[in-house]
Protein backbone atom coordinates (compact mmCIF):
# COMPACT_ATOMS: atom_id res chain seq x y z
CA UNK A 1 0.00 0.00 0.00
CA UNK A 2 1.44 3.41 -1.20
CA UNK A 3 -0.56 5.38 1.61
CA UNK A 4 0.79 7.30 4.08
CA UNK A 5 -0.08 4.84 6.97
CA UNK A 6 -0.02 1.10 6.74
CA UNK A 7 -2.98 0.90 8.47
CA UNK A 8 -5.38 -1.58 6.78
CA UNK A 9 -8.49 0.94 5.37
CA UNK A 10 -12.10 0.19 5.37
CA UNK A 11 -14.63 2.55 2.97
CA UNK A 12 -18.37 2.64 3.75
CA UNK A 13 -21.33 4.58 1.74
CA UNK A 14 -24.17 4.92 3.78
CA UNK A 15 -27.40 5.42 2.04
CA UNK A 16 -30.65 4.67 4.37
CA UNK A 17 -32.19 6.67 6.74
CA UNK A 18 -33.65 4.17 8.64
CA UNK A 19 -33.32 2.98 12.16
CA UNK A 20 -32.33 -0.31 11.34
CA UNK A 21 -29.78 1.06 8.43
CA UNK A 22 -28.60 3.44 10.58
CA UNK A 23 -26.75 0.30 12.69
CA UNK A 24 -24.53 -1.25 10.27
CA UNK A 25 -22.34 1.42 8.92
CA UNK A 26 -21.95 2.74 12.71
CA UNK A 27 -21.19 -0.83 14.11
CA UNK A 28 -18.72 -1.62 11.81
CA UNK A 29 -17.12 1.52 11.50
CA UNK A 30 -16.97 2.22 15.37
CA UNK A 31 -15.11 -2.13 15.75
CA UNK A 32 -13.10 -1.31 12.91
CA UNK A 33 -11.50 2.03 14.18
CA UNK A 34 -10.65 -0.10 17.80
CA UNK A 35 -8.76 -2.87 15.27
CA UNK A 36 -6.27 -0.29 14.31
CA UNK A 37 -8.42 0.32 10.70
CA UNK A 38 -8.63 3.77 9.20
CA UNK A 39 -12.51 4.46 8.46
CA UNK A 40 -14.52 6.63 6.37
CA UNK A 41 -17.88 6.66 5.91
CA UNK A 42 -19.82 8.91 3.24
CA UNK A 43 -23.26 9.43 3.50
CA UNK A 44 -25.39 10.44 0.64
CA UNK A 45 -28.71 10.39 0.01
CA UNK A 46 -31.02 8.93 2.90
CA UNK A 47 -28.22 8.31 4.67
CA UNK A 48 -27.18 12.08 5.24
CA UNK A 49 -30.63 11.72 8.18
CA UNK A 50 -27.61 9.67 10.65
CA UNK A 51 -25.52 12.82 10.69
CA UNK A 52 -28.76 15.00 11.60
CA UNK A 53 -27.85 16.83 15.21
CA UNK A 54 -31.43 15.27 16.82
CA UNK A 55 -31.76 12.12 14.13
CA UNK A 56 -35.28 11.37 14.10
CA UNK A 57 -35.00 7.90 13.18
CA UNK A 58 -37.55 5.22 12.54
CA UNK A 59 -38.24 1.86 11.60
CA UNK A 60 -41.18 0.58 9.76
CA UNK A 61 -42.92 -2.72 9.04
CA UNK A 62 -44.26 -1.26 5.67
CA UNK A 63 -42.98 -3.02 2.61
CA UNK A 64 -40.94 -4.86 5.11
CA UNK A 65 -42.18 -8.65 5.62
CA UNK A 66 -38.71 -9.88 7.10
CA UNK A 67 -39.78 -7.54 9.95
CA UNK A 68 -40.93 -9.72 13.61
CA UNK A 69 -43.89 -8.11 14.55
CA UNK A 70 -44.61 -8.57 18.59
CA UNK A 71 -47.62 -10.16 19.84
CA UNK A 72 -48.47 -12.05 16.60
CA UNK A 73 -49.26 -8.71 14.85
CA UNK A 74 -48.77 -9.82 11.53
CA UNK A 75 -51.66 -11.90 12.32
CA UNK A 76 -54.05 -9.27 12.93
CA UNK A 77 -52.34 -6.67 10.69
CA UNK A 78 -51.48 -8.54 7.17
CA UNK A 79 -49.84 -6.40 4.76
CA UNK A 80 -52.19 -3.52 4.49
CA UNK A 81 -52.59 -3.15 7.88
CA UNK A 82 -48.51 -2.24 8.11
CA UNK A 83 -49.83 1.20 6.33
CA UNK A 84 -52.54 2.07 8.99
CA UNK A 85 -51.45 5.53 10.72
CA UNK A 86 -49.73 5.21 13.78
CA UNK A 87 -48.26 1.60 13.13
CA UNK A 88 -44.58 3.09 12.21
CA UNK A 89 -44.57 5.35 15.50
CA UNK A 90 -45.43 2.14 17.54
CA UNK A 91 -43.09 -0.11 15.51
CA UNK A 92 -40.12 2.35 16.50
CA UNK A 93 -41.27 3.03 20.14
CA UNK A 94 -41.41 -0.82 20.62
CA UNK A 95 -38.04 -1.07 18.75
CA UNK A 96 -36.12 1.41 20.81
CA UNK A 97 -37.41 0.41 23.71
CA UNK A 98 -36.05 -3.60 23.27
CA UNK A 99 -32.80 -2.60 22.20
CA UNK A 100 -32.53 -0.09 25.47
CA UNK A 101 -33.38 -3.38 27.24
CA UNK A 102 -30.72 -5.36 25.46
CA UNK A 103 -28.23 -3.11 26.35
CA UNK A 104 -27.56 -2.20 22.37
CA UNK A 105 -26.15 1.31 22.48
CA UNK A 106 -28.08 4.07 20.98
CA UNK A 107 -27.12 5.43 17.16
CA UNK A 108 -26.39 8.62 18.99
CA UNK A 109 -23.81 6.60 21.68
CA UNK A 110 -22.17 4.57 18.60
CA UNK A 111 -21.95 7.74 16.14
CA UNK A 112 -19.74 9.88 19.18
CA UNK A 113 -17.83 6.82 19.48
CA UNK A 114 -16.53 6.71 16.08
CA UNK A 115 -15.69 10.29 16.27
CA UNK A 116 -13.74 9.99 19.18
CA UNK A 117 -11.96 6.88 17.32
CA UNK A 118 -11.08 9.32 14.60
CA UNK A 119 -13.84 7.88 11.88
CA UNK A 120 -14.17 10.32 9.72
CA UNK A 121 -17.54 11.33 8.01
CA UNK A 122 -18.28 12.61 4.87
CA UNK A 123 -21.49 14.08 4.04
CA UNK A 124 -22.29 14.00 0.49
CA UNK A 125 -22.08 17.51 -0.74
CA UNK A 126 -24.72 17.22 -3.34
CA UNK A 127 -27.47 15.30 -1.71
CA UNK A 128 -26.85 18.23 1.14
CA UNK A 129 -28.15 20.45 -1.90
CA UNK A 130 -30.28 18.58 -3.03
CA UNK A 131 -32.67 18.00 0.19
CA UNK A 132 -32.17 21.70 0.99
CA UNK A 133 -29.94 21.03 4.63
CA UNK A 134 -27.21 23.25 5.62
CA UNK A 135 -24.30 22.48 7.94
CA UNK A 136 -26.21 23.89 11.00
CA UNK A 137 -28.35 20.75 10.70
CA UNK A 138 -25.49 17.95 11.02
CA UNK A 139 -23.42 17.74 13.24
CA UNK A 140 -20.08 18.91 13.82
CA UNK A 141 -16.90 17.74 12.86
CA UNK A 142 -17.80 16.15 9.47
CA UNK A 143 -16.44 17.48 5.99
CA UNK A 144 -18.20 18.07 2.91
CA UNK A 145 -17.49 16.11 -0.27
CA UNK A 146 -18.19 14.55 -3.59
CA UNK A 147 -17.67 11.31 -5.23
CA UNK A 148 -14.03 12.12 -6.08
CA UNK A 149 -13.55 13.10 -2.74
CA UNK A 150 -14.55 9.65 -1.64
CA UNK A 151 -12.83 7.40 -4.21
CA UNK A 152 -9.59 8.82 -3.19
CA UNK A 153 -9.51 7.19 -0.04
CA UNK A 154 -12.11 3.84 -0.78
CA UNK A 155 -9.74 3.26 -4.19
CA UNK A 156 -6.88 2.00 -1.46
CA UNK A 157 -8.90 0.76 1.09
CA UNK A 158 -9.00 -3.22 2.17
CA UNK A 159 -12.56 -3.33 2.65
CA UNK A 160 -15.35 -1.24 0.84
CA UNK A 161 -19.20 -1.00 1.61
CA UNK A 162 -22.57 -0.20 0.52
CA UNK A 163 -25.27 0.10 2.47
CA UNK B 1 -5.09 -10.67 39.77
CA UNK B 2 -5.59 -7.67 36.60
CA UNK B 3 -3.92 -4.77 36.68
CA UNK B 4 -7.27 -3.34 35.79
CA UNK B 5 -11.04 -4.28 35.41
CA UNK B 6 -14.10 -3.66 33.19
CA UNK B 7 -17.40 -4.42 33.93
CA UNK B 8 -19.17 -5.09 30.23
CA UNK B 9 -22.11 -7.11 31.68
CA UNK B 10 -25.53 -5.93 29.84
CA UNK B 11 -23.28 -4.58 27.12
CA UNK B 12 -24.24 -5.85 23.70
CA UNK B 13 -21.98 -5.90 19.97
CA UNK B 14 -20.04 -4.00 19.29
CA UNK B 15 -20.28 -1.68 23.05
CA UNK B 16 -17.42 -4.54 24.74
CA UNK B 17 -15.09 -4.52 22.31
CA UNK B 18 -15.27 -0.75 22.40
CA UNK B 19 -15.04 -0.25 25.94
CA UNK B 20 -12.13 -2.66 26.51
CA UNK B 21 -10.25 -0.72 23.30
CA UNK B 22 -10.79 2.41 24.96
CA UNK B 23 -9.15 0.75 29.13
CA UNK B 24 -6.09 -0.15 26.47
CA UNK B 25 -5.12 2.58 25.77
CA UNK B 26 -4.51 3.99 28.81
CA UNK B 27 -2.48 1.13 30.46
CA UNK B 28 0.86 0.76 29.76
CA UNK B 29 2.09 -2.04 27.85
CA UNK B 30 2.34 -5.76 29.65
CA UNK B 31 -0.57 -4.48 32.07
CA UNK B 32 -3.79 -6.66 32.10
CA UNK B 33 -7.27 -6.03 31.75
CA UNK B 34 -10.10 -8.23 32.91
CA UNK B 35 -13.27 -7.93 31.39
CA UNK B 36 -16.77 -9.34 32.30
CA UNK B 37 -19.46 -9.59 29.87
CA UNK B 38 -23.19 -11.39 29.11
CA UNK B 39 -23.09 -10.93 25.22
CA UNK B 40 -22.38 -14.34 24.41
CA UNK B 41 -20.92 -13.27 20.89
CA UNK B 42 -18.42 -11.23 22.77
CA UNK B 43 -16.39 -14.83 23.35
CA UNK B 44 -15.89 -14.62 19.27
CA UNK B 45 -15.54 -11.03 19.10
CA UNK B 46 -12.75 -10.89 21.52
CA UNK B 47 -10.48 -14.04 19.79
CA UNK B 48 -10.83 -11.81 16.62
CA UNK B 49 -9.84 -8.58 18.63
CA UNK B 50 -6.54 -10.02 20.19
CA UNK B 51 -5.83 -11.22 16.86
CA UNK B 52 -5.88 -8.21 14.68
CA UNK B 53 -4.35 -5.70 17.51
CA UNK B 54 -1.60 -7.95 18.37
CA UNK B 55 -3.04 -8.15 22.31
CA UNK B 56 -2.90 -11.54 23.70
CA UNK B 57 -5.78 -12.98 25.41
CA UNK B 58 -4.76 -14.61 28.25
CA UNK B 59 -7.95 -16.31 29.11
CA UNK B 60 -11.47 -16.63 27.86
CA UNK B 61 -13.82 -18.48 30.37
CA UNK B 62 -17.79 -18.42 30.95
CA UNK B 63 -19.02 -19.14 34.16
CA UNK B 64 -23.54 -18.75 35.45
CA UNK B 65 -23.55 -16.98 31.81
CA UNK B 66 -20.82 -14.13 32.53
CA UNK B 67 -17.85 -14.37 30.29
CA UNK B 68 -14.77 -13.47 31.64
CA UNK B 69 -11.69 -12.32 29.55
CA UNK B 70 -8.05 -11.10 30.14
CA UNK B 71 -6.11 -9.44 27.87
CA UNK B 72 -2.60 -8.44 27.99
CA UNK B 73 -1.80 -5.04 26.67
CA UNK B 74 1.05 -5.66 24.08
Amino acid sequence: MAGKSSNKKMAIIATKGTLDWAYPPFILASTAAALGYEVQIFFTFYGLQLLKKKPNLKVSPLGNPGMPMPMGMDKWFPVLGTAIPGMEAMMTMMMKSKMKAKGIASIEELRSLCLEADVKYIACQMTVDLFDFSPQDLIDGIEYGGAAMFLAFAGDSDICLYM
Amino acid sequence: MADQELDARGLNCPLPILRAKKALNGMGSGQTLKIIATDPGSVKDFQAFAKQTGNPLLESNEANGEYVFVLKKA
